[in-house]
């Protein structure tokens, strides 16, 4: 630790570049320079994949008739240009990547698709979606979504609220809580062959804030049916809560007497939990909550308490301490 | 070689330009150059192993230029993420402050600053050389923060994480193996 070792001779590459340029120095020169271009460059595009090409504007005939007054829930908003709410998603039953959605969501079958309403109703009942859909007129609802990451965006949704369809089953007075999984195929949801999480995702809300008006099930996006990777063909929207909650491709809702797990509360208890009431004021451990980044602009802005939905839904959490109920 | 280690900050700009770092390119930019400084440093880790292991001389030559890109490109994720946070000191210094994740992050930065400012063989010989490579071993301390940095910035599956944490271990492994014999 004295000295350098005997035959290794302190380096001094300043003295090297001050010589003269001699041929040999400069195609070493341009060697280096093209190898380290071409390894760091091309190291970083393998290691970060582009985004794929966004995908084409869905075929499928428009939901409902065009423009229209704003409705009580909606916010006036500028909306999330649609190619990107559509290719920069969190779906991780197509993978971790925010553009392996949009890639992969191609291979889901939205049809036939059925859906099991069961648990603590006196009607369970297993419907077809077509027949679903019949059952409602779908409404628009422009609603704020704000992801846990720290990101938001603003949604044109098409949907109905899930307490129609709940109140169709008939809760019994036990029911308490209501429980949603996702549809568990590996064959089409290639983020489903490994285990990065507990497959089938699973999501879970108490029976009052499933019956709030702002919780939609929707079918639709921007007047269109839902793109796949935007959680089609019904997806939960709570729009008070982080992204997450908003439980994509449901296949079965389970009304029940006790808390649900949720599939994210699974991963990880001390960063996600039951409620994930978007709360500027409660931190995650790894990032702060007070702002977002609203895609497609430049700059962060304040979060809002509840998403900006404090006024509908604030009610329903008085009493509770919401940093312990995160 | 410096130059070139600069190309992927070119394509970073035409990139933002074209509009092909998607939806949020802030976060994309911030991750690019996160994933650069660590596996440039990383690189300048494995400099001296590879030059002992192999008896070539070049991975000597090019070390400081990888240590000084990879300062760069850390520099660079940090003024990102200032600009992402608007500049507000308050903000950032509470985020340094208590939470985990950004403080390693921001002590493997602050680790790198003295290392940067002394790379020039002027500053060796003022300092002398084991003063020197005494500071510079603070290396093995950002490399190993900024690998926990990775650690913990990420969500879900570990495996850049993990990739680099076991380099930088196989690294400290060839040097720790190596060290009491001092072949060379």
């Amino acid at each position: 630790m004295t000295n350098p070792p005997p035959g290794r001779p302190f380096e001094d590459p300043d003295e090297q570049e001050r010589r003269a340029v001699t041929r040999r120095a400069f195609l070493r020169g341009a060697a280096l320079f093209t190898g380290t271009a071409a390894a760091l460059g091309g190291g970083l595009e393998l290691l970060t994949r582009r985004p794929g090409a966004a995908p084409a504007p869905s075929a499928a005939p428009p939901l409902v008739a065009a423009p229209r007054a704003l409705g009580p829930y909606d916010t006036a908003e500028p909306l999330t240009p649609y190619a990107q709410a559509t290719t920069y998603n969190n779906y991780y039953e197509f993978g971790l990547g925010k553009a392996d959605p949009a890639r992969l969501a191609g291979g889901l079958r939205t049809q036939p698709w059925t859906v099991l309403i069961d648990g603590e109703v006196r009607a369970p009942l297993q419907v077809d979606l077509d027949r679903l859909r019949s059952w409602f007129t779908p409404e628009d609802r422009i609603y704020r979504m704000r992801c846990v990451e720290g990101w938001s965006m603003v949604m044109p949704w098409q949907g109905f609220p899930l307490a129609a369809l709940l109140r169709r089953a008939e809760p019994t007075g036990h029911a308490r809580y209501v429980q949603f999984t996702a549809l568990h195929d590996p064959q089409q949801f290639p983020g489903q062959r490994g285990d990065v999480l507990a497959w089938p995702y699973v999501e879970g809300l108490r029976l009052d804030e499933a019956l709030h008006p702002l919780t939609l099930l929707a079918v639709g996006l921007n007047g269109r049916a839902l793109p796949n990777q935007n959680g089609a063909p019904l997806r939960l929207v709570v729009p008070w809560k982080y992204g997450f909650k908003s439980i994509k491709a449901v296949v079965r809702i389970t009304l029940t007497r006790t808390q649900p797990p949720t599939t994210w509360s699974l991963a990880a208890p001390q960063e996600y939990g039951f409620y994930a009431n978007v709360n500027p004021a409660v931190p995650h451990p790894r990032w702060s909550q007070a702002t977002e980044q609203r895609i497609g602009e430049w700059g962060r802005q304040p979060t809002l308490p509840f998403n900006g939905y404090a006024r509908e839904v604030a009610d329903l959490y008085r009493g509770m301490d919401l940093r312990v109920f995160f | 070689m410096v130059v070139g280690g600069l190309v992927p900050l070119v394509g970073l700009l035409l990139d933002a330009r074209t509009g092909a770092l998607g939806a949020n390119p802030v976060q994309r930019a911030l991750l690019q150059t996160g994933l650069l400084a660590l596996a440039l440093l990383l690189l300048s880790l494995a400099c001296t192993p590879l030059r002992t292991l192999s008896g070539w001389t070049w991975p000597a030559r090019v070390r400081r230029a990888l240590g000084l890109l990879a300062f760069a490109y850390a520099a660079l994720h940090f003024l990102i993420y200032l600009f992402d946070h608007g500049l507000t000191p308050g903000v950032v210094l509470e985020d340094v402050l208590e939470r985990p994740f950004i403080t390693v992050g921001f002590v493997a930065l602050v680790l790198l600053i003295p290392l940067a400012v002394t790379s020039t063989p002027r500053m060796v010989r003022r300092l002398g050389f084991v003063r020197w490579q005494r500071l510079h071993r603070a290396v093995y301390a950002a490399a190993a923060l900024g690998a926990l940095h990775y650690w913990w910035g990420v969500k879900k599956d570990h495996t850049g994480p993990l990739v680099a944490a076991l380099a930088l271990a196989a690294l400290l492994v060839a040097r720790w193996v190596r060290a009491p014999r001092r072949r060379s």
